[in-house]
Order: structure tokens, then C-alpha cells, then sequence
């Protein structure tokens, strides 16, 4: 940089755009803030890189149609991973069903309805803190609550709702999120207009904030297809050789298959283990875009 | 002005947020097909008034009234249905809110809500509100363009057509010209003075002229009293009770 160049006792005009120490400073400061910044959001990505090449290369030549959709076999050393694969879709499918309309009315209430009171921060402190809940306790809340005493037993149910538990936070507070974005100068321009609460809900506020909501349920969606211990004692099979025929069956899952292969299954070559490890990350994406996709697509709908 | 005319009558009015007074025993009567101009300067307590003609403070939660307020003969405290009340009664801020629907929608939301479903009467009362507004020649080939990207005159304009699609008895004005430009002003203080046959007016601005362009009669607060209250031309003229309203219209104040 050449700020000195107007110094030498030239004309006014370009003394007047001379960088003064102050300038020369805050420019330097502004860089090195720039390349701080740029620096971190590179060591975020390159962890999430080494992930993906080490499973596209040491898991991609596993990947076959075969591999996909055929049973495992040989005491779980051969085969394919279509039960788990399966299993897992009814697990994240089941707990959307369950989890999203509970955080979200949840979340509304929180939001729109409820009054400032000790009562109103008593519950959002209880949902912080089921979010810090560790998985393990879940699983076995989830023993108690839904396999023994709800009477469900390890099913695909009992594991489906101690999911749903776990992620409900998530939906919860990514929904309260964006329902606050939205201007309070919308609400009351309903309200004015005689609108009841809920009107104002219906018509304005819910429209503004289906992606923000969306984006909690892509959170939970991952945390969901990704989670072993909240299933392994509910509903998650070490081995089941059969698809699920209702929510009261067992399933196998993914994560804890690949779990049971890695840890339980002497002699399960590695090609099946990555082969598992990317299949479930390229079940999630595929799930995350697909949400995302319908989250553009309704932005691109609006609005203001 | 005949006493049948009241639309409105303010007595002692009280509004408090938490422990802070922000309007004190204001007494007023507003008559049916006026502009009753409100002036004063920020802070008199001007929008904390506007706000509980319409029981706005239900929803907040640290704001208290008290008083009474009779609308058309009822008293708004005793009113179970306030959102029928509220409907009877169209609001405009000082910024535009275009809600992020289309032009469309903006002006059939009102209608919508109250229960009015047939298209072509939906039709008529979009049209019509534009109209009235001064804002149909503008839009009428993009109805179905969002609300949200209008300049913001035109957003003034187009909000001023929602508080009207209410059909409402009484418009409240709250410093509507802030964020419009000055011709676009004048044709919406046009379109005011028409409304006045139909309808009563509470106009609330920060410009002592518009005030006394529009209003019949002009309120002044100060510090959340009501000063003094008159007819427009009188106060202008000269003719006040508190020296203190002619040296705020004169622009000789603090």
C-alpha cells in the first residue's frame, strides 16, 4: 500500500485522503481480523473434508447395489446393511411424526401465548437443560417410560419417542428462533385489524418462520439418523433379519450396526464398516437437502 | 357541534407502564366526522393514547389504564369482544408495515378475517380501499406482487388501504407522513379530508402544519398531560388558554 505517496508536499486535495497513523492502523487491524476469521472457518471445514475422503475412499468401492439392498450375512462379516438402512428411516420418520408438532406447538406456545412469569423461564431452562441431557440417560428414560411402562417394548416405537425426547429442544428452540425474527410490528398490524392470536399465527407469523422451524427439523433429522444409545436398549436389534412390518416391531439401525460390526463382530472386514459409516452420512445429506431444498423453495415463495 | 355528536369520550384517563406515567387525566371528547388533530412533542404520551383506544394494552404486558373510554356509547372497558371493537377501528403507524403477503392479500386480510369469503366481493373491497387510498392507478396490474417491495410511500399508502378495508368508524393516524414523501403526502391528506364525511379521524403528527391543514381540532399534550384542546384555526390565531401551546406551534419551545 502506498498511503505516503500524497505526503510529499504535494497539493491539498490528496493530502486530504493521506492515511493518517489512525487509518493505517485500523486497516491493519481489519486485515489481520479478516484472515483470524477466514483462518477458523478453515479448520472448521477441513475435519469435516478428512471425514468424507477418508469414508469416500476406504467405504466408496464397498458401495454396491448389492451392498445396499441385500441382508447381512455370514455372522454379519458379508453382506449388505438393507435392514438398518431401512430400520433408520423408520426410526427418523417415526420421531419427526412424533417430535415436530410437539416442539413446534410447543415452541408457538412459548413464543406467542405464554406471559413473562417465573413459570414461562422455569420451562425454557427445562428445555435447555434436556438438550444437556447425555444420550445415555435418554436411553434409559426410554427404557422406563416407553419400553416398560408405556408397555411398548423395545420397538420401533419405544425408540422412535426416546428420539423424539432427545431432539425435541432442538425443535424447540430452532422454531422459538424464528418465531421471534419475525417483526413484532406484524403481529400488531393483525393484531389491530381484529385478528385473534391464532389468526395472526395463521396468516403472518407461521409463513415467516417455516424455514427457521425447518432448519431445527434438519438439525434433528441428523441427530436422529446418528444417535446409537438412545436405541440400543428400546428398540435397536444387534441382529434382525427381517424388515420392519409395524412400529411394534424391532429394526435394525445404522448407527448401531455399525456400532455391533465395529465393536462386537471379530473378523467384519473394514471395506463394510466405512461402507456403513458413509452410507448413513449419505442417507443424512440426502435428507438435510432434501429439506433444504424444500426450505429455498418456500423462501423463494416469499415474502419480505 | 352538537353533544349527539360525540364519538369518542375520554375521561381521566390514566396509562401507566409499570410504575412510570406515561399519560395523566386526560379528558377529551372526539365528535363524529372530524380530524381531531393530536400534537406535542416525543414522549407527551401521544401513541401510549392512541394505543388503548383500541385495548392495544391487553397485549402488553406492563401497561395499565385506567379511566374510561366510551366509544360510540360503550364503554371499551366493558367490551367482552374486543376484536370486534378493534375492528371498527383502523390503525396506521409511523412506518409502513407491508406484510409480507401480496398487495392483494394486504388489503383482503381484514375482510378475510371477519368471515368474507366470495371472491368478487373481495375484489370490490381491494379495488375500492386502493382506490381510496391513492394507490390503485400504481398496483392495480400487480396485485399479485408482495406488499414488501413497494417504495415506502407506497407502503404507506397501501397500509393506509388495510386499516380502510376494515371499514372502519374511526382511523387512527399515528404520524403517518414520517416515511412519505411530500407530494405523496398531500394526496393522502386529499384522501383524509374526503374520508372525513364518512368517517372520524384521530390524526397524531410531529408537523404543527399538518395539524393545522387537516384537523378540525387540535389536542396539545406535553409531558403525558393534555394541554389545552380547540378549534384548529383558534389555536393557530392565537387564541390559547397556556402560553405554552402557542410557543410549541410557534416553534418556540424548550
Amino acid at each position: 500500500m502506498t498511503h505516503s505517496e500524497g505526503d510529499g508536499g504535494v497539493s491539498g486535495p490528496s493530502l486530504m485522503f493521506a492515511a493518517t497513523p489512525l487509518n493505517t492502523r485500523n486497516h491493519r487491524l481489519q486485515w489481520l481480523f479478516r484472515a483470524l476469521f477466514g483462518l477458523m472457518t478453515l479448520i472448521l471445514v477441513v475435519p469435516v473434508g478428512i471425514i468424507f475422503g477418508v469414508l469416500l475412499v476406504r467405504g466408496g468401492p464397498a458401495i454396491s447395489f448389492e451392498f445396499l439392498f441385500s441382508y447381512p450375512s455370514d455372522g454379519m462379516t458379508a453382506g449388505g446393511i438393507w435392514p438398518a438402512l431401512v430400520g433408520t428411516i423408520w426410526l427418523v420418520a417415526v420421531s419427526l411424526v412424533a417430535s415436530v408438532p410437539v416442539g413446534v406447538a410447543a415452541a408457538i406456545y412459548l413464543s406467542e401465548y405464554a406471559s413473562d412469569s417465573w413459570l414461562t423461564r422455569g420451562i425454557n431452562l427445562a428445555i435447555i437443560n434436556l438438550a444437556g441431557v447425555p444420550s445415555i440417560v435418554h436411553a434409559l428414560f426410554g427404557v422406563g417410560a416407553f419400553v416398560i411402562f408405556a408397555g411398548f417394548g423395545t420397538s420401533i416405537l419405544a425408540a422412535s419417542l426416546t428420539l423424539a425426547v432427545m431432539t425435541l429442544p432442538l425443535v424447540i428452540v430452532a422454531t422459538r428462533e424464528s418465531l421471534q425474527a419475525v417483526p413484532m410490528a406484524f403481529r400488531e398490524a393483525c393484531w389491530n385489524m381484529g385478528a385473534t392470536r391464532w389468526q395472526t399465527i395463521r396468516t403472518v407469523v407461521l409463513p415467516n418462520a417455516i424455514s427457521g422451524i425447518l432448519t431445527g427439523v434438519i438439525l434433528s433429522v441428523s441427530r436422529t439418523a446418528g444417535e446409537t444409545a438412545p436405541i440400543m436398549f428400546t428398540g435397536a436389534a444387534f441382529f434382525f433379519p427381517f424388515l420392519p412390518t409395524s412400529v411394534f416391531d424391532q429394526t435394525m439401525a445404522m448407527a448401531m450396526h455399525l456400532f455391533v460390526i465395529s465393536t462386537a463382530v471379530p473378523g467384519a472386514p473394514d471395506e463394510l464398516k466405512y461402507g456403513t459409516a458413509l452410507t448413513l452420512i449419505t442417507l443424512v445429506l440426502l435428507m438435510n437437502a432434501g429439506s433444504i431444498w424444500f426450505r429455498s423453495y418456500l423462501r423463494g415463495k416469499k415474502k419480505w | 357541534m352538537v353533544v349527539t355528536d360525540v364519538k369518542l369520550a375520554v375521561r381521566d384517563l390514566n396509562i401507566l407502564y409499570g410504575s412510570q406515567q406515561a399519560l395523566s387525566g386526560v379528558s377529551l371528547d372526539v365528535h363524529e366526522h372530524e380530524i381531531f388533530g393530536i400534537i406535542g412533542p416525543a414522549g407527551s404520551g401521544k401513541t401510549s393514547f392512541l394505543r388503548t383506544l383500541n385495548r392495544m394494552e391487553m397485549l402488553q404486558e406492563n401497561m395499565t389504564v385506567d379511566g374510561s373510554i366510551v366509544f360510540d356509547g360503550h364503554d371499551i372497558s366493558e367490551i367482552k369482544n374486543v376484536y370486534a371493537l378493534r375492528r371498527r377501528i383502523g390503525v396506521v403507524f409511523p412506518l409502513p408495515v407491508g406484510l409480507p403477503l401480496s398487495i392483494y392479500d394486504n388489503v383482503a386480510l381484514a375482510p378475510r378475517l371477519s368471515g368474507i369469503k366470495d371472491k368478487s366481493a373481495l375484489d370490490e373491497i381491494v379495488e375500492q380501499c386502493l382506490m381510496r387510498a391513492a394507490l390503485w392507478d400504481e398496483v392495480k396490474d400487480r396485485l399479485d406482487v408482495l406488499g414488501s417491495l413497494l417504495s415506502g410511500g407506497q407502503q404507506q399508502r397501501l397500509t393506509i388501504a388495510r386499516a380502510l378495508s376494515q371499514d372502519p368508524e374511526l382511523l387512527l393516524l399515528d404520524e403517518f407522513s414520517i416515511a412519505v414523501d411530500p407530494v405523496t403526502t398531500m394526496r393522502i391528506e386529499d384522501v383524509l379530508k374526503e374520508l372525513k364525511e364518512e368517517i372520524t379521524i384521530i390524526l397524531v403528527t410531529n408537523l404543527v402544519q399538518q395539524a393545522r391543514r387537516l384537523a378540525d381540532r387540535t389536542a396539545f399534550f406535553l409531558d403525558g398531560k393534555l394541554i389545552e384542546v380547540g378549534e384548529t384555526e383558534a389555536l393557530f390565531s392565537g387564541e390559547v388558554k397556556d402560553r405554552r401551546t402557542l410557543d410549541y406551534l410557534e416553534g418556540r419551545f424548550g
